[in-house]
């Protein structure tokens, strides 16, 4: 008897579980959509012609597919981005690699080999992170005239190691402070030196931290446009952000090569993020205290 | 002494890093302050002490100007007898515009991901991995799409998604986008929405696994409703989470430049404080006053920063 009297509602609970199940789905689907929609338009646009390139199909699929637009975004003798991108690899290979090690180092000894304060230190170190590099941009243009700084891309180098040491230091601080303790005081107990400790037994298990800070770094100064727009002011050694903005920022660019100019500009980035995703998940979690 | 032999070697490992950041940001910030207050207002540098530069930024002392300062920020209406930078007062306006279209926008979208994925799906990580993908992007880049799915050109020359609602019939979401005189600020926060989200989304999902199971179960066993569970057990617990992306979103959004340049260039109608003040350097060479701007952007990040750094570094003390 009871079994028939349940029967109804255990069935409705069902109903209104797969219901919430689909709507859930539904909306997760949505979201994803919308996420992608902006790579949807970039690409559909940049394998149209310069002659279907027009807005009122922009929604649409290209009739022809066609390369003109990256050809024209890569190299051509107009908007080609080639030296640029070429200007992009010279900032951001010596620039991760250098304020990567130099995170290491700090990380190292502000957790793992402290000095009386050292922790004072390191708050003082984070602040950098969160400046607005705006309010040292003017003296810092200036004290490179005045020091006479080699111009252009060793300027913007120097200025990515300085202001990346804070977040460097971070992520190596966060990650050494996982090493057990017994591996660092056994080398103490072998009178090993800070170098020494540091050389072979921190180094040795750094890997993870090394692959997410240079990533982070990597993404960010290829990503940089501030700081770029600021110090380098000969357009022949401008970063790839900084010829993109120009090229896309007049109007007379067909949009066929301004979508496939971005694209082209945003590839090294997306590889990296789609071939080490779970690296550049865990330095966002780790910059959790950055923006 | 013999303890300096031990710790001596590290305090010298990181010193060049703190001689960088002592010179490079807090050395700079002092002058950059000290040009603030400077009457370097042209190509020629001066060393004069002058706060004119100020003067333009803040109403006078006079409680009528501070009343038609504050009023024209809140209605948008541009009065003829305020003596401070009118253009200063929009640029205020469209950041806090954008400010709380942005914050709120990123916290409600990233927020209601997060709780979309706690119990696991499948497909969990593609999910993510895609809400995600707009981090990897530069601003300058997303900006040149953005720039185009907005686009508020009307009729035949529509693009974006006023062509999409048209073709969709649903031609009276048909909106001015950026260029809207009045909201077009919080139109630009759209596309940071877009790039935000899944950052905070990651946030808060790393936020509903770190409750103790446990908890949820003697909720569930003292009767409580999966709704009341949520809202009494879990969403306590992401008070701190909450705190953090308010912090990150804040502080992302006093000092937004690129997305704004690569949507809408130097016009005034786009302009944000951090905009005007690469304006004012590059094309007026009023550096006092863009230091002064400048100063003005590192206070309002410092209100927000300073109270959580030590917050921070109090309950990692405590843990």
């Amino acid at each position: 008897m009871t079994t028939v009297a349940l029967e109804p509602t255990i069935r409705r609970r069902r109903r209104r579980r797969r219901a919430a199940k689909v709507a859930k789905y539904g909306a997760l689907a949505f979201a994803a959509l919308i996420v992608l929609l902006p790579v949807y338009v970039l690409l559909v646009a940049s394998f149209k012609s310069g002659t279907e390139a027009d807005p009122s199909r922009a929604w649409a699929l290209p009739q022809a597919w066609s390369l003109d637009a990256w050809r024209e975004a890569w190299n051509g003798e107009q908007y080609g981005l080639l030296p640029f991108l070429k200007n992009s690899l010279k900032l951001v290979i010596p620039a991760t690699l250098i304020s990567t090690m130099l995170g290491s180092l700090n990380g190292f000894v502000l957790s793992r080999w402290k000095f009386p304060g050292s922790d004072v230190v390191f708050l003082f170190l984070l602040f950098g992170m969160f400046i607005p590099y705006q309010a040292v941009m003017i003296p810092l243009t200036q004290i490179f005239i005045d020091v006479d700084f080699p111009e252009g891309l060793p300027r913007l180098i120097f200025a990515h190691i300085v202001y990346g040491i804070p977040i460097t230091t971070l992520i190596f601080r966060s990650y050494y402070a996982t090493i057990p303790e017994d591996l660092i005081e056994a080398a103490r107990m072998d009178r090993a030196g800070m170098l020494r400790t540091y050389w072979s037994v921190v180094l040795p298990v750094s890997a993870p931290a090394f692959v997410v800070t240079a990533i982070w770094q990597f993404t960010s100064i290829w990503n940089d446009f501030l700081f770029a727009v600021f110090i380098v002011t000969d357009p022949a050694k401008w970063p790839v952000t900084v010829a993109l903005n120009n090229t896309t920022g007049s109007f007379v660019t067909p949009y066929n090569v301004q979508m496939a100019a971005a694209l082209i500009a945003s590839l090294p980035t997306l590889v990296v993020y789609i071939l080490m995703g779970r690296y550049f998940m865990r330095g966002l979690m780790a910059g959790a205290l950055k923006g | 002494m013999r303890k300096i032999r031990r710790w001596g070697p590290g305090l010298l490992l990181v010193s060049p890093s703190i001689l960088l950041v002592a010179v490079f940001v807090y050395g700079l910030i002092g002058w950059n302050v000290k040009v603030s207050l400077s009457d370097w207002r042209q190509a020629q540098e001066t060393s004069g002490f002058d706060t004119g530069a100020y003067a333009e930024l803040f109403p006078s002392a006079e409680l009528g100007q501070v009343v038609e300062f504050f009023r024209s920020i809140v209605t948008g209406y541009q009065s003829d007898t305020l003596t401070t930078d009118p253009a200063w007062v929009v640029d205020v306006r469209h950041a806090l515009l954008f400010t709380i279209a942005f914050v709120a926008g990123a916290l409600i979208v990233g927020g209601s991901l997060a709780f979309l994925l706690d119990k696991g799906v499948s497909g969990e990580g593609m999910f993510r991995a895609i809400y995600l993908f707009p981090m990897a992007v530069s601003f300058i880049a997303a900006g040149v799409v953005w720039r185009w799915l907005m686009n508020p050109a009307p009729g035949d020359r529509s693009t974006g998604f006023n062509l999409l609602f048209d073709k969709l019939g649903l031609g009276f979401l048909r909106n001015e986008w950026y260029l809207g005189p009045d909201w077009g600020a919080a139109a630009l926060a759209v596309p940071a929405v877009w790039a935000l989200s899944g950052y905070i989304m990651a946030l808060y999902l790393a936020g509903f696994r770190g409750v103790p199971e446990e908890l949820r179960e003697a909720a569930r066993m003292d009767g409580a409703s999966e709704w009341r569970v949520y809202r009494h057990v879990v969403f306590p617990h992401l008070r701190p989470v909450t705190l953090s992306a308010l912090i990150i979103l804040g502080h992302i959004s006093i000092k937004v430049f690129d997305l704004i340049v690569a949507i809408g260039g130097k016009q005034l109608i786009t302009q944000t404080p951090a905009v005007y003040m690469w304006i004012l350097i590059y094309d007026a060479r009023d550096y006092a006053k863009g230091a002064a701007i400048a100063t003005l952007l590192l206070v309002g990040i410092s209100v927000l920063i300073i109270p959580y750094l030590i917050y921070t570094v109090r309950s990692e003390r405590e843990a």
